[in-house]
C-alpha cells in the first residue's frame, strides 16, 4: 500500500483514528476469494437444502370453493342457481377432511357430488372455474379460464378437479399416517444398527490383528481391506444374488431364508463400510501409548484384562466414530437396497420411488427431512468424538511395538484370511457372472455382457462419461477445497467469516446423496434461476460430486495446512512477498501428500457414485454407476456386474496411478522432510 | 491433373461443410423404449433426414413420465416418441403438449389417434401385457403352466411370481388397469389381494420379471409379450403364456413438447413417426400398429395374443392413476417382509 500520509501538524496532535489493523492487498485477496467460495458452497448447498426443505411444505388439495356448477332439469334446459363444490359437500357430505389432500397429480371427480348423479340422465350441468387458480379437466383436457361449459351428463362424468398448491404440514401428516412409508424408519434404524455392529466389530479385530500383531502379509490385508472403497455399493448386492439368489452358487447356506431383504442389505453393507470403519480403528489402534502397556505387564494383568482395561478404552473414540460413521453411510445409502432390498422398504430407496416411481416430488422431500435427521445427529456425534481423539496423543507417548505370540497371530491371521476371502470373494463372484454367456444355464465364457450398448442404462459412452467427470472432480475439486481449507486456516482476522465457512465446510457430510440430488432439481431446475443452465449438463454433475465430498477433503486439508506454522505468512508478510506466491511456492508443495489424498479420493468417489447423481444425470451425461443400476433394475444383471467391475478396474488403475505419481512428485516436494 | 486434384478436394469439403451444416439441428427426444431398438430408430429416420441429430433420453416409463412432469416449467425434452399413451395423456392433461396432426395421420387406425384436433398425440404400437415362465425351473420345482391371471393365486406359485411395481413401470400400471377393468375394482383388488401371498417380489421395471424368469431367478414373470419373445429368442427356457381372461395392453405413441426450441424438426420427426415405413419398423417388435395393413406377425409371439387384448379406456387409466397407486401402494408396498 503507498498511499501517502497527510503531512502530520505536530503542534495540535489529533486523538488519533481508532487504531484499526490495516488491511492489507493480501488479505482483501484472500476474504474476496473465501467469499468466492463461500458463495460457492451457498449456492450449491444452503440454497438447493432450502429449495427441498420449503418442498416439503408444499401440499397439494382441493379448493372446493373454487368452481361453481348449475345442474338443467330433466329437458336438459333451465339451470338452476350456480353452487359451488364446497356447498354441495356441505350438503351431501361427499368427503372426509382428509380426501382433500392430494398429490401434484391429484384429480378428484365432479361427478361424486350428485349422490344421485346418472351419465344416461338428459341433465345438462354447467361448470366453471371461480378463482383464476381453478383448474379441472374434462377428460384429458384442462380447463382453466373462468367461464361457464356447459357438458351432457355424459361428458359431465369425465370432469376431474386438480387440486391448488398451498403450504403447510399436510405431507407430513400423510407420511406419519401412512404405515407404507414410516415404517421404513424402522426397518432403516434396525437395517443400519445391525449392519454398525457387525462391521464395527469385524472391523475391530481385523485392524487389531493389523496394528498389534506380528502376523505375515500384513500390506497385502490392508490393500484387500481397502478394496470395496474402488466398487458402487450396488455390486456387492449383485455379487450377492448370484451366491444366494435363486439360481445362487452357495444359495443352501440360507436354509431357505431369502437374500432378497434385511439380510442381503447386512451383508452388502458390512462390506461396503468395513473399509471405512477399518480405517479409522486402525488410527485409533496405532496410536496407543506404549507405556500403558508396560505398566499392565508390571501389575501382572492378564492379557484378557489388559484388553479390557487398555487396548479397548484407547480405541473408544476410534469404535465410537468408526459406528456413527458406518450407521450414516449404511442409512444414507441408496444403491444396496435398491438392487438386493426386495420388498423390505427403507428410507433411501422410499425417496427414489416417491421421485422416480410416482413423481411425487412433495413426499419425496419430506422423506429427504426424515433421512437427514439421523444423519446429521450420527454426524454430530462422529465429529464430537473425533475432536477428543486428538488430545490422546501426548508428546510423551511412546508408540506401541507388537511383540511376536505364535498361537495369537495364527488365529489372527486366519481371521483376516476369511475377512479377505469375503472381500476378494464378492468380486471374484462379479467377475466371474461377467464373463458367463447365460447364467445358469450356459456357463460357457463369453464377453457379450460387456456389449453395454445394446443394455438399458448409458452404454460405454456412460462410462467414458465417468472417467471424464471423476477427472473433472478430482482436478476442480482439489483445487477448491484446498485453497478453501487454506483460506480458512491462513487468513487473518475475519474470524466471523471463517467460521461460517468453516461451518457450511461441514454440512455436506451430513447431506446424504439422495437428498442432495433432489434438493438440486428444486433448486437448479427453476426456470427463474440464472443457474438454471446447467442443469442437465455434465457441470452440474461435477459440481454436485465435489459438494457432496467436500467435508472429508476439506478436513484432509485443513490438518495438513494447521500443521504449516503460521509463521510462514508473518515471515512472508515483513518479507513483503505476496501471500499468493508463498502460497504455490511454499504451502502447495509441502502440503502436496494432502492434495494427492484429496484428488484420488475425489476421483474414486466420483466413479462409484450413484445417490446424488441418479437424479441428475441426462442422456448425454449418463454415468457408468447409473449405469449399473439401471441395467441391475432392468434384469441385466450380468451386463451390470460388468460394469460394476469396470468401475473396479479403473478405480484400482487410478490407484496404481497414483501410487506412481506420488512417489515421483513427493520425491521432488517432500525431500525437506528427510534427515 | 492438380485441378482436378483442388476441384475434388473442393468438393469434398463442400460435401463435408453441408454435411455439417445438414446434421445442424439436434431434438432430444425422451422415450421408453428398449434400448436396443433406439439405434435402429434414428438410423431409418436419419435415412430420410438427415439433418436432424436424434439425442435419446432412454428410462423406464415411470421415469421418463416423472422426469417430463418435474420438467414441467423448464422443459428439456422436444419430442417424445415412445412413450405409453396414459403416460401422453397425463402430459396433455398439464397442457404439455404441442397439437399437431403430422402429415398422413388420416391413414392411421383412429384408434391410434388421439380424439382432440388436431391431436395431441399419435400412437405407433401396441404393447400387451402376457406371462413368461420358465420351464426348465418349473419342471424341477413340479409347477405347472398357468393358464389364466386367476391361476396365479394358486398356492403352487407362492414365492415363485415377479411382477413389475405400478408406480414405477408402465408395464406393471397397465397390468394393474386391467386387472381393475377385467374383474371389475372390488374383485380387481381382490385378486391382486391373492396375487400378493404368491409375490416374490415387484421390480421396478417391466421387462425385469421377464428377464429374471429366463435367468431362472423366478419362474413366472409378469411382463410384455415383447420381452418375452426377445429372451426366448436369446435362448431363455422360457413359455410366452397369454391368460385367457385377457389381457392389458398399452399404446406408444409419439407428441411435441409444447415450447420446444425447434418445432419445425419435431414436426418432421412426427411426421416420420405415421409413415409406413416408420411401422413397418415398429413391427420389428409389435404385433400391433397403427398402420392398418402392415403389421406381420413376430416371431416367437404366441398365438391368440392379438384376441386377447381387452378394449382398454385410456382416460380411466390416465385419470384414475394417483388413486389406483395410492391404493395399491397402501395395500402392497408397506407388507414388507420385515420380521
Amino acid at each position: 500500500m503507498t498511499a501517502a500520509p497527510d503531512t502530520p501538524d505536530l503542534s495540535t496532535l489529533p486523538p488519533g483514528p481508532k487504531l484499526r489493523p490495516k488491511l492489507s492487498r493480501d488479505d482483501i485477496i484472500m476474504r474476496g476469494s473465501m467469499i468466492i467460495i463461500g458463495l460457492y458452497l451457498v449456492a450449491t448447498l444452503v440454497f438447493p437444502l432450502y429449495a427441498m426443505l420449503s418442498k416439503s411444505f408444499s401440499t397439494f388439495t382441493y379448493n372446493l370453493s373454487a368452481y361453481e356448477v348449475q345442474v338443467s332439469d330433466e329437458a336438459g334446459v333451465n339451470f338452476s342457481d350456480p353452487v359451488t363444490f364446497a356447498e354441495l359437500d356441505a350438503l351431501y357430505g361427499v368427503l372426509d377432511e382428509g380426501d382433500l389432500i392430494a398429490g401434484s397429480d391429484g384429480r378428484l371427480g365432479a361427478a361424486q357430488f350428485f349422490p344421485d348423479f346418472s351419465f344416461r340422465s338428459p341433465v345438462n350441468y354447467r361448470i366453471r372455474n371461480l378463482s383464476p387458480e381453478g383448474r379441472y379437466l374434462i377428460g384429458s383436457d384442462l380447463e382453466s379460464s373462468l367461464d361457464w361449459v356447459e357438458l351432457d351428463s355424459n361428458t359431465f362424468r369425465r370432469v376431474q378437479l386438480r387440486p391448488e398448491q398451498s403450504f403447510g404440514f399436510g405431507n407430513f401428516q400423510t407420511y406419519f399416517s401412512t404405515p407404507a412409508l414410516s415404517n421404513s424408519i424402522k426397518n432403516s434404524v434396525f437395517i443400519a444398527t445391525v449392519s454398525t455392529i457387525i462391521t464395527v466389530t469385524l472391523a475391530f479385530w481385523f485392524a487389531f490383528a493389523l496394528n498389534r500383531s506380528c502376523m505375515r502379509f500384513k500390506g497385502v490385508f490392508r490393500l484387500i481391506a481397502m478394496a470395496p472403497i474402488l466398487v458402487p455399493s450396488l455390486l456387492p448386492g449383485i455379487a450377492l444374488v448370484y451366491l444366494f439368489g435363486n439360481q445362487g452358487m452357495l444359495k443352501e447356506l440360507l436354509f431357505g431364508a431369502s437374500i432378497y431383504g434385511p439380510i442381503g442389505i447386512i451383508i452388502g453393507s458390512v462390506f461396503f463400510t468395513f473399509p471405512h470403519a477399518f480405517l479409522i480403528i486402525s488410527t485409533a489402534l496405532s496410536i496407543s501409548d506404549a507405556r500403558l502397556y508396560e505398566a499392565a505387564t508390571s501389575l501382572r494383568a492378564s492379557p484378557w484384562r489388559t484388553f479390557w482395561t487398555v487396548t479397548i478404552p484407547g480405541a473408544r473414540y476410534g469404535l465410537v466414530s468408526a459406528a456413527f460413521v458406518v450407521f450414516n453411510l449404511v442409512i444414507t445409502d441408496f444403491g444396496l437396497p435398491k438392487v438386493i432390498g426386495g420388498q423390505y422398504n427403507v428410507l433411501a430407496v422410499d425417496i427414489y420411488k416417491q421421485v422416480i416411481g410416482q413423481q411425487n416430488f412433495q413426499m419425496g422431500a419430506v422423506v429427504s427431512v426424515v433421512l437427514v435427521l439421523p444423519a446429521i445427529v450420527a454426524f454430530a456425534i462422529d465429529r464430537f468424538v473425533q475432536s477428543k481423539q486428538v488430545a490422546l496423543l501426548s508428546a510423551r507417548s511412546v508408540p506401541y511395538e507388537a511383540k511376536p505370540n505364535r498361537k495369537a497371530d495364527w488365529v489372527l491371521f486366519g481371521y483376516s484370511c476369511l475377512i479377505g476371502i469375503f472381500i476378494i470373494g464378492m468380486l471374484a463372484v462379479c467377475q466371474f457372472a461377467a464373463l458367463v454367456k447365460f447364467w445358469p444355464y450356459d456357463l460357457s465364457f463369453s464377453l457379450n455382457n460387456y456389449d453395454f450398448n445394446r443394455m438399458d442404462g448409458g452404454g460405454w459412452a456412460a462410462y467414458f462419461n465417468s472417467i471424464k467427470m471423476a477427472l473433472l472432480t478430482a482436478v476442480i475439486g482439489t483445487a477448491v477445497i484446498f485453497f478453501g481449507a487454506y483460506l480458512v486456516e491462513k487468513s487473518n482476522g475475519f474470524k466471523t467469516g471463517r467460521s461460517i465457512f468453516q461451518m457450511f465446510a461441514m454440512l455436506p457430510m451430513a447431506i446424504p446423496g439422495m437428498v442432495l440430488g433432489l434438493a438440486y432439481i428444486f433448486f437448479f431446475n427453476n426456470p427463474e434461476n440464472p443457474l438454471n443452465a446447467i442443469y442437465g449438463t455434465m457441470t452440474i454433475l461435477v459440481v454436485c460430486t465435489i459438494t457432496h465430498f467436500y467435508t472429508v477433503s476439506h478436513l484432509t486439508a485443513s490438518t495438513a495446512l494447521q500443521q504449516m506454522d503460521r509463521e510462514f505468512e508473518s515471515v512472508s508478510s515483513s518479507l513483503k512477498q505476496p501471500t499468493l506466491k508463498l502460497f504455490g511456492r511454499v504451502t502447495v508443495p509441502v502440503c502436496m501428500p494432502a492434495i494427492l489424498d484429496i484428488s484420488i479420493y475425489m476421483f474414486v468417489n466420483a466413479m462409484t457414485t450413484v445417490s446424488a447423481v441418479v437424479f441428475l444425470y441426462a442422456p448425454a451425461t449418463a454415468l457408468a454407476s447409473i449405469a449399473v443400476l439401471n441395467m441391475d433394475d432392468a434384469g441385466d444383471i450380468a451386463p451390470a456386474a460388468a460394469m460394476g467391475m469396470m468401475i473396479f478396474y479403473t478405480n484400482a488403475v487410478a490407484r496404481i496411478i497414483h501410487l506412481i505419481a506420488s512417489r515421483g512428485i513427493l520425491g521432488r516436494t517432500q525431500a525437506w522432510r528427510q534427515r | 491433373m492438380t485441378t482436378l486434384k483442388k476441384a475434388l478436394t473442393s468438393v469434398a469439403a463442400l460435401a463435408l461443410s453441408t454435411a455439417a451444416a445438414l446434421a445442424e439441428t439436434e431434438l432430444t427426444v425422451y422415450t421408453a423404449i428398449e434400448a436396443e431398438d433406439l439405434a435402429r430408430y434414428a438410423e431409418t429416420f436419419n435415412a430420410t433426414h438427415p439433418d436432424i441429430k436424434v439425442n435419446w433420453v432412454r428410462d423406464s416409463t415411470g421415469v421418463i413420465t416423472a422426469k417430463l412432469l418435474a420438467e414441467r416449467d423448464n422443459p428439456q425434452a422436444d419430442v417424445v416418441w415412445g412413450l405409453a399413451a396414459t403416460s401422453l395423456l397425463l402430459l396433455k392433461s398439464e397442457g404439455m403438449l404441442e397439437a399437431y396432426a403430422p402429415v398422413g395421420v388420416e391413414n392411421l387406425d383412429p384408434k391410434f389417434v388421439d380424439k382432440s384436433d388436431p391431436p395431441a398425440w399419435v400412437g405407433m404400437d401396441a404393447w400387451v401385457a402376457s406371462i413368461c415362465f420358465n420351464t426348465v425351473e418349473a419342471e424341477k420345482l413340479g409347477i405347472t403352466a398357468p393358464t389364466s391371471w386367476q391361476d396365479l393365486t394358486d398356492p403352487q406359485y407362492k414365492g415363485h411370481v415377479i411382477m413389475p411395481n405400478p408406480a414405477s413401470s408402465g408395464t406393471g400400471f397397465l397390468d394393474v388397469s386391467s386387472w381393475l377393468q377385467i374383474f371389475g375394482e372390488d374383485e380387481g383388488w381382490a385378486y391382486m389381494d391373492a396375487l400378493h401371498e404368491n409375490i416374490a417380489r415387484y421390480t421396478h421395471s417391466g421387462s425385469a420379471p421377464c428377464k429374471l424368469a429366463a435367468s431362472g431367478e423366478t419362474v413366472v414373470g409378469v411382463s410384455f409379450a415383447f420381452r418375452g419373445a426377445k429372451s426366448k429368442a436369446a435362448g431363455a427356457p422360457i413359455d410366452i403364456i397369454v391368460p385367457s381372461e385377457g389381457v392389458g395392453w398399452d399404446m406408444e405413441a409419439t407428441a411435441i413438447i409444447a415450447g420446444t426450441d425447434d418445432l419445425e424438426a419435431a414436426q418432421k420427426l412426427v411426421d416420420f413417426t405415421v409413415t409406413k415405413e416408420a411401422n413397418e419398423m415398429y413391427n420389428v417388435g409389435y404385433a400391433v400398429v397403427a398402420y392398418p395393413g402392415v403389421a406381420k406377425p413376430v416371431e416367437f409371439f404366441p398365438e391368440g395374443l392379438l384376441d386377447a387384448m381387452i378394449d382398454n379406456d385410456f382416460e380411466f387409466a390416465a385419470n384414475n392413476r394417483a388413486d389406483i397407486l395410492k391404493e395399491w401402494q397402501s395395500r402392497y408396498d408397506g407388507k414388507s417382509d420385515a420380521q
